[in-house]
């Protein structure tokens, strides 16, 4: 099962700054997301990492189409997404959903748990009748692990981690092939976490989802996901399999995210060497030139500050755009276990 | 197993529909509104005002009284003073010999009605306009946000004054669609308030709109219209009675205040503010004719004021997220 459900190219999201109140004049442009490709294979988990303000979120958004992009296409099932509208859109937006990173701003507090998860019926028109509806949403209730008996509560009822559970709900309720889920349970307690992790996997095996599925560290996608993308300032820096991203990183950026996993107990006896990025995050208003790491790198030399590195296959098989990717003996001394 | 539960809990009817019913935001405004005295007793105050001016012509009769434009000059001494309270004329009369307990029931009903009319059009159209400029943005939100700015530009009562005099004419305004009288007393101050509404509204909605909810709702196929009324203007309910509940007692003194400059309500229709008016040059030997129509005033505009403090405390507690 390798073919692809939505395919990016060359996706490209500046926000621009602009100054002035009747006459807007652009000061900067913020660079979001910066000519990302990318596919989503049909029934995988794609994990999409990368510190705060990398554009995993813009680019979550400009998957489901809540953001139009600069430039750059996304196909879905070979439809362009980006250019759709009217019909053909409101047809589009029943395949693909997003499940939200804040659990309390993504439930409107004035509406009940059962109506919020009922809404996608009322717009699209599904469902007619309320009986029909109510028991489409109690299922949906059960089958997210809530008690539809409280379908008729409000949000400030439920904990976060159940709030998160009525978006999943509301998410699944138009049945959609494609799930985005943008840092799921980051607001979550750690404890509460693995409970909607684990939800979403059951999930994804018994309805057949595909996820995007978000994270800003390495930790959580481990078990979640098929494949790993690595984002740092609105670049894809490294595209592999789980297995082989956790066992041989590539690029020095995912190295030192990595580094940073913390690592069970049992194994904390073997040397590691914990590799701390040096520097700031440049600023995405003005990244620097070629390739974006090259400030904070470790292996940077001088091709790197003036030939942006194209993503290319590496040993291994990952897909990483580096000029001097690391060896397996760099990688196995930050992560002991390969 | 899950069909039988959905099942069990529609035929279970009441009993299973009241057990999983859940306290509503609006519950615990109820019940936080009720543990206030002040407001509630100043909401009876209220209800009570209204009543009084909804049935004055059947009180009138009852006390035998005549009706407020009713000129009696036996009511007035020889030198022409009017007489004060007594068995026939509660409250006096005033230098007309008309009942001035008549006048401030009458007096009552123009100032509800102004008030209320005026406020429900500014929250209106304060409330859509405000919406609709926080939403789109862009030239919308400029346009309506500059028009706001160049009104609030101008002092209050002179722009009410300006306004009320040229539609005060014959003809009215706005092509003879504003009357003089009420219609003009009505459509000044709904001219003038809109812009606070506006404002407020318009600042709530650029952080609602902001929302996950909102962009939820969008991802799901929700039209602008939809997310507007349906996911925005219920969280807007809110601030907008708070809002509405503080600007009714300032909308009837802005009557009154209209009416005592003679550009409010035209004689000889009664209204309070025009009383106290009259009654200004009479004060020193007829302090009824000031003394009724202002205390009415005063205690209807505290009775406005608390009930508006009430409502803010019991909306806005941090609870309701
Ligand atoms: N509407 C916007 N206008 C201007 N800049 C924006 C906007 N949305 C996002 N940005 C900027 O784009 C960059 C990428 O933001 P994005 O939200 O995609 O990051 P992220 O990877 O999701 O971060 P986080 O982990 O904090 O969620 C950030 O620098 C952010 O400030
Ligand atoms: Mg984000």
């Amino acid at each position: 099962m390798t073919d692809t459900l939505m395919s990016v190219s060359h996706l490209t999201k500046h926000f621009p700054l602009t100054e002035g109140v009747v006459f807007q004049r652009e000061v900067a442009r913020v660079h979001a997301v910066d000519d990302v490709s990318l596919e989503v294979r049909r029934g995988e988990t794609l994990g999409l990492v990368g510190e705060t303000g990398c554009g995993k979120s813009t680019m979550a958004r400009m998957m489901v189409r809540l953001l139009d992009p600069t430039s750059g296409t996304i196909s879905y099932e070979g439809e362009d997404v980006t250019a759709a509208s009217g019909a053909r859109l409101k047809r589009l937006r029943r395949e693909m959903q997003m499940i939200f990173q804040d659990p309390y701003s993504s439930l409107n507090p004035r509406k009940t748990i059962g109506s919020i998860i009922a809404e996608p019926f009322a717009i699209h028109g599904l469902l007619g009748s309320d009986g029909a509806r109510r028991r489409r949403v109690q299922e949906l209730m059960e089958q997210v692990g809530l008690n539809p008996e409280h379908y008729n509560r409000y949000p400030h009822e439920f904990s976060g981690g159940q709030r998160q559970r009525v978006g999943v709900a509301r998410a699944l309720a138009l049945a959609p092939k494609l799930i985005v889920a943008d840092e799921p349970v980051s607001a979550l307690d750690v404890s509460i976490q693995a409970q909607i992790l684990n939800l979403l996997r059951g999930l994804q095996r018994e309805l057949g989802l595909t996820i995007v599925f978000i994270a800003h560290d390495l930790s959580v996608v481990r078990h979640m996901c098929d494949r790993v993308a690595v984002m740092y300032l609105g670049n894809l820096v490294e595209l592999a399999d789980s297995d082989t991203l956790y066992r041989h990183p590539r690029h020095p950026y995912t190295g030192a995210l990595l580094s940073a996993v913390p690592v069970a107990a049992a194994r904390s006896t073997v040397r590691r060497e914990r590799q701390v990025l040096e520097g700031d995050l440049p600023s995405p208003t003005d990244p620097p030139p070629a390739c974006r790491f090259h400030t904070r790198c470790p292996k940077a030399q001088e091709i790197c500050r003036v030939q942006a590195p194209p993503l290319t296959p590496k040993d291994g098989g990952a897909l990483a755009a580096c000029h001097f990717p690391l060896a397996d003996e760099e990688a196995s001394a930050i992560v002991p276990t390969a | 197993m899950s069909v039988e539960t959905f099942e069990a809990a529609e035929t279970g009817g009441l009993t299973s529909e009241s057990a999983v019913q859940a306290r509503t935001p609006w519950q615990l405004f109820w019940r936080r509104l009720r543990g206030d005295r002040v407001a509630l007793a100043a909401l009876a105050f209220i209800v009570l005002l209204v009543l009084v001016a909804l049935l004055q012509a059947p009180i009138r009769s009852l006390l035998g009284l005549p009706g407020p434009n009713v000129q009696n000059p036996a009511a007035l001494d020889v030198f022409g003073t009017p007489t004060g309270p007594s068995a026939e004329h509660p409250f006096g009369v005033d230098t007309l010999g008309r009942d001035v307990f008549s006048r401030v029931l009458a007096g009552a009903a123009v100032s509800l009605q102004v008030a209320l009319i005026s406020t429900g059009i500014a929250v209106a159209v304060g409330t859509l306009l405000g919406m609709l400029a926080a939403f789109y943005g862009g030239w919308v939100d400029t346009t309506f946000s500059r028009m706001a700015d160049v009104l609030l530009a101008f002092p209050v009562l002179l722009l009410a004054l300006g306004i009320a005099a040229a539609c005060s004419g014959a003809e009215g305004c706005a092509g003879g669609l504003i009357q003089p009288g009420i219609g003009t007393v009505v459509f000044t101050i709904a001219f003038i308030n809109w812009v606070f509404v506006f404002r407020i509204i318009r600042g709530q909605t650029l952080s609602l709109r902001e929302k996950e909810y909102v962009e939820a709702s969008r991802s799901l196929g929700a039209s602008n219209r939809r997310i507007i009324f349906r996911e925005i203007l219920p969280n807007l309910v809110a601030p907008i009675i708070v809002y509405a509940s503080l600007l009714i007692p300032q909308n009837i003194l802005l009557e009154a205040a209209l009416s005592f400059l003679g550009v409010g309500v035209q004689p000889p229709q009664a209204s309070w503010g025009a009383m106290i008016a009259d009654a200004v040059t009479v004060f020193d030997t007829a302090w009824w004719f000031m003394f009724f129509p202002g205390t009415a005033l005063l205690l209807t505009v505290l009775a406005f004021n608390l009930v508006g403090d009430g409502l803010q405390d019991a909306l806005n507690p941090r609870s309701d997220r």
